[in-house]
């Protein structure tokens, strides 16, 4: 029988909070975010083929304020997801273990988001504009 | 010391006996989904404020509805590879863990062939 009061390995409260570590958790929660995202996006088409009123409502139900939140917060993980995972091959490929590569990659992974993030919004409210 | 066998080293297949498998079917996905989501974040974009009209003309465009099936399995499948590791990390009671393992999947099998089913009737459905 294994002994439930074994001692454990230090756990995350006890160290200081690093970019490395931050991002590595990051990656996992936007998987997560992703994995909810899947099932709006399954909501999304299946919508579509109930006909205009079924679709009119998913579309308010994005557009609402809640809705564009959540959507800034796919958009957002999408992209910091994509950018780290490049970054997670780049280490099996053995490139970039150092600890000053991995404070720039984690940095860039972090500017690409943003960055990306922000154009996207740009498209999604002039497609809104110029509805 | 070598403790493993000879036979066991040139299988290759590790303690889980799937050798490579998750890691490499993650890595494939991941790769797809590159030019996948990015594709489908700037469409979707695209295509805030549309009515069904609009949409259903979007999806049946040229080769929107092969990048939305493509899409659909890429993303499903990476989804699933990566909530099992997730589950298994932090679902520490066996029946709980087949449990959540077995919804998942479900899940996702449903999700995508309703996704699948959605496209088609966009494209070519009344």
């Amino acid at each position: 029988m294994a002994n439930q009061n074994r001692p454990l390995s230090p756990h995350l409260q006890v160290y200081r909070p690093q970019i490395t570590s931050f991002l590595s958790i990051l990656h996992r929660a936007t998987g997560v975010v992703l994995a909810i995202g899947a099932l709006f996006f399954t909501y999304w088409l299946l919508a579509a083929t109930y006909g205009p009123a079924k679709f009119a409502a998913a579309q308010a139900l994005f557009g609402s304020l809640i809705g564009q939140l959540v959507l800034w917060g796919f958009t957002f993980s999408v992209f910091y997801h994509l950018a780290n995972g490049i970054r997670h091959m780049a280490w099996d490929a053995g490139w970039g273990f150092e600890l000053d590569r991995l404070r720039i990659t984690g940095w860039l992974t972090i500017v690409f988001a943003a960055a990306m993030t922000v154009l996207t919004l740009v498209v999604a409210y002039s497609a809104a504009g110029g509805a | 010391m070598q403790m493993r066998s000879y036979l066991g080293r040139s299988r290759g297949l590790g303690s889980a006996n799937e050798g490579v498998h998750h890691w490499w079917m993650q890595r494939l996905t991941g790769v797809a989904l590159v030019p996948l989501s990015v594709w489908f974040v700037f469409a979707a974009a695209g295509l805030v404020g549309a009515d069904l009209t609009e949409f259903k003309a979007w999806v049946g465009r040229h080769g929107n509805p092969v990048m939305l099936i493509l899409l659909t399995v890429a993303m499903f499948h990476h989804t699933v590879l990566g909530m099992q590791v997730v589950i298994e990390d932090y679902v520490h009671s066996e029946t709980a863990k087949v449990v959540s393992l077995t919804v998942v999947n479900l899940l996702a099998w449903l999700c995508g062939a309703s996704c699948i089913f959605a496209v088609l009737r966009l494209t070519f459905g009344g």
